[in-house]
């Protein structure tokens, strides 16, 4: 699922109008290619921090860094791929159930460490936070019961140092 | 201190030390226009189409080294600035554009000459606003010009609706900028200076490629000294021309697709390429694997994604090209390469580069060769693009920096005109000469009307091959000839549109009559247009086909060459 040409970015950008699509659109413009981006509020007031999985050799990654630092509401960018981080993402899975399958999904469910959030007479949602591996393979399981409707975050992650990259 | 928005524009535009704007007004900017007139310190230059105001602005910022000004109305006021704005950010020229937008209320809803022109400029320039309060115009323009003007300079637009021109707030103007995402890096680190410095040592066959950073950068008399200490022959780019005297010995003019020989030449040959402040262009470079194969190469450019977007440095400095040059040039030995340089000279024998056919006929490179003649170096020249632009980047001469005013990295036809207008405004001591084809003269030569009116006295020469010559030669060269959409079967008649414009117009068709043409252009106060009819199967010489090699290279296929 992840390749070695995967690389995570974070940037700390500006929480304004517009920056998203100066990020999108610079990434598109320049073709690079986006596993997933995902942004949210940062420790600090008006500024996001943002995860953004690439896809592509090392010089089209610096490169990707470079152009995207250049912008003026990208405060600082750090390719943190070679660190030891911490990589997760949610997922919401929708899965078709009845009166006989629900104790499976339940119990693969567990096995994950996923929640039961949902529960419906013909279906039930599951909260899972993982890898991207864990939960492909938690999909896997579920397919075989009809998976409805399945919605991902896409990475976020840090580094396990004391230290903040950006 | 309350003002309306219009107000604190004009204040703002003052503090920055703006004299001249380029501009055409419309309903959404009225407010602005409505302020202009108790700032008798801003002069406004009316223009015929808002492209020329944004070139002209441009050209103004070339030539003055300070920042451009050009100002539209919402709608297609602001999308007519698109091409001139997009111009200035492939050639990294700091402009700062100043549109109306609609009401705040009538935003996103379609309203009558909007558009979302923050949208459309996102990539096109080095940053943009839409400014939606009025207290925040004066830091969102003190920004624009700080942004525009520093790092790699280029282009910032910003966007006020029309009712926060109209609105009030207190004014006084900001002190300090802001901006945590942007501090450009000016000085290289000891290690790279060493590394920079041990690489000059170490090389026999150096080169240097000069590009737009080292005029940007006011490094030109840094770059000489380099060369000069070092015996390091000096190629420029398009854009690099006018960063040494063209009768330096040490220059050896542009390379690449349609560059001299020898430069292309010394490129392959060369055991050390020092890049400064330019950013490996596919027309200097052709095949990227094939290029400087020899070389190792020592890159230093202010902007940091230009170091190995193209080609991978061995030594990659980001900062200030004037700040490095000056770090580096007391640490490298003084050389000779007597070798190497006789082998550029033997290069220059051998593969003389800008001869002239002997003919009866009246040939482009023979206008512009007597042209340099004539200005003797003092004219500012402006060219648009095609083949007029490479034969003009080939034959005209000049003596000091940013005397060459020409659209590299867009290639904007019809930018000579409004350019060289912008550029007389900003060296109004310098003799101006926009040197245009018929194709790019007629995309904008509506603005004689501009330069007629503001008394600005630049001279058009147009050289006449009644086609889009480049694209002619592309045809010639790579589609068996097959001219489709090429032949201009209805040009006007240049002289005629001369005099409808109430300027002195100058048509010649014979050799014999180019040099007193030129000195009767000059004598003339004023606008002139000079027109000479040329021969229209010239093609452009030297010419490496785009995408390929030094190898591939056709010099002028005529044998009876002769200076």
């Amino acid at each position: 699922m992840v390749s070695d040409r995967l690389h995570t970015i974070v940037a700390l950008v500006e929480d304004k109008p517009g920056v998203l699509t100066r990020i999108a659109g610079l990434f598109r413009r320049r073709g690079f290619n986006i596993a997933s981006l995902t942004v949210g509020r940062s420790e600090q007031p008006g500024l996001s921090r943002m995860t953004c999985v690439v896809d592509g050799s090392p010089d089209i990654v610096v490169q990707a860094t470079r152009q995207l630092d250049k912008l003026i509401d990208v405060h600082g960018v750090c390719d943190i791929t070679e660190e030891k981080i911490i990589a997760r993402e949610l997922a919401l899975i929708k899965v078709q159930s009845t009166p006989e399958t629900r104790s499976d999904i339940i119990q693969i469910a567990q096995m994950f460490r996923a929640h039961i959030v949902d529960v419906g007479t013909n279906s039930i949602v599951v909260e899972v936070t993982g890898s991207e591996d864990k939960i492909a393979a938690l999909q896997d399981l579920l397919s075989p019961y009809t998976v409805i409707q399945m919605m991902r975050t896409g990475r976020v992650a840090m580094t396990r140092s004391n230290n903040k990259e950006i | 201190m309350k003002l309306t928005g219009a107000e604190i524009v004009c204040e703002s535009l003052i503090e920055e030390g703006v004299d001249v704007l380029f501009g055409l007004p419309g309903g959404a900017i009225l407010p602005f226009y409505g302020a202009l007139p108790k700032y008798s310190q801003l002069r406004h230059i009316l223009v015929r189409h808002e492209q020329a105001a944004a070139m002209a602005a441009d050209g103004y910022a070339r030539s003055s080294g300070k920042v451009g000004v050009c100002t539209a109305t919402s709608g297609p006021g602001a999308t007519n600035l698109v091409t001139g704005i997009t111009a200035a950010q492939m050639d990294s020229v700091p402009i700062v554009a100043i549109t109306g937008q609609v009401s705040r209320p009538a935003i996103g809803k379609d309203a009558f000459q909007e558009t979302d022109v923050t949208g459309i400029t996102l990539p096109v320039t080095k940053h943009n606003y839409l400014v939606m309060n009025t207290d925040e115009i004066a830091s969102a323009i003190k920004e624009a010009f700080h942004i525009a003007r520093t790092g790699r300079p280029g282009p910032v637009l910003v966007d006020i609706p029309r009712d926060v021109l109209t609105d009030t707030s207190n004014y006084s103007y900001p002190v300090n900028i802001d901006l945590p995402g942007y501090k450009p890096k000016i000085e290289a680190s000891q290690n790279e200076i060493n590394e920079a410095v041990q690489l000059i040592n170490n090389s026999d066959r150096p080169v240097i490629i000069a590009g737009h950073g080292a005029l940007i950068s006011h490094a030109h008399n840094e770059v000489i000294e380099l060369a000069e200490k070092c015996q390091i022959p000096v190629i420029t780019t398009l854009l690099g021309i006018s960063t040494l005297p063209t009768d330096h010995f040490l220059n050896l003019g542009m390379p690449g697709m349609h560059g001299m020989a020898y430069a292309s030449i010394a490129i392959e040959e060369c055991d050390t390429l020092i890049a400064l402040g330019m950013r490996f262009d596919d027309r200097v470079t052709g095949k990227l694997e094939a290029f400087a194969p020899n070389a190792r190469v020592l890159h230093v450019d202010i902007d940091p994604s230009e170091l190995g977007k193209n080609i991978k440095p061995h030594v990659g400095i980001q900062g200030d090209l004037k700040t490095v040059l000056n770090q580096i040039i007391p640490a490298v030995d003084s050389s000779t390469n007597v070798d190497w340089m006789n082998r550029i000279e033997q290069l220059r024998k051998e593969h003389p580069s800008l001869n002239i056919r002997e003919t009866s006929e009246l040939l482009p490179q023979y206008v512009l060769k007597e042209l340099a003649k004539e200005t003797n170096q003092e004219a500012i020249i402006v060219t648009g693009v095609g083949q007029h632009q490479m034969w003009a980047a080939q034959f005209c001469e000049f003596s000091y920096p940013n005397s060459w005013v020409t659209s590299g990295g867009l290639g904007t036809m019809g930018f000579e005109v409004p350019a060289a207008l912008g550029a007389k405004v900003g060296q109004p001591e310098k003799p101006v000469w926009s040197i245009a084809g018929d194709g790019g003269f007629q995309m904008t030569f509506p603005e004689l009307a501009t330069a007629v009116e503001n008394n600005i006295d630049v001279k058009f020469a147009i050289l006449n091959n009644n086609n889009l010559g480049m694209v002619k030669q592309l045809q010639d060269l790579s589609y068996g000839s097959e001219y489709t959409a090429t032949q201009y079967a209805g040009n006007p008649d240049f002289v005629k549109i001369a005099e409808a414009y109430g300027i002195t117009g100058i048509r010649v068709t014979d050799k014999a009559e180019v040099s007193s043409a030129i000195q009767k252009a000059m004598n003339t106060p004023g606008p002139v247009i000079v027109e000479f009819i040329v021969r229209q199967e010239e093609n452009v010489y030297p010419f490496i086909p785009s995408g390929q090699t030094v190898k591939d290279m056709i010099e002028e296929p005529h044998p009876e060459v002769k200076v």
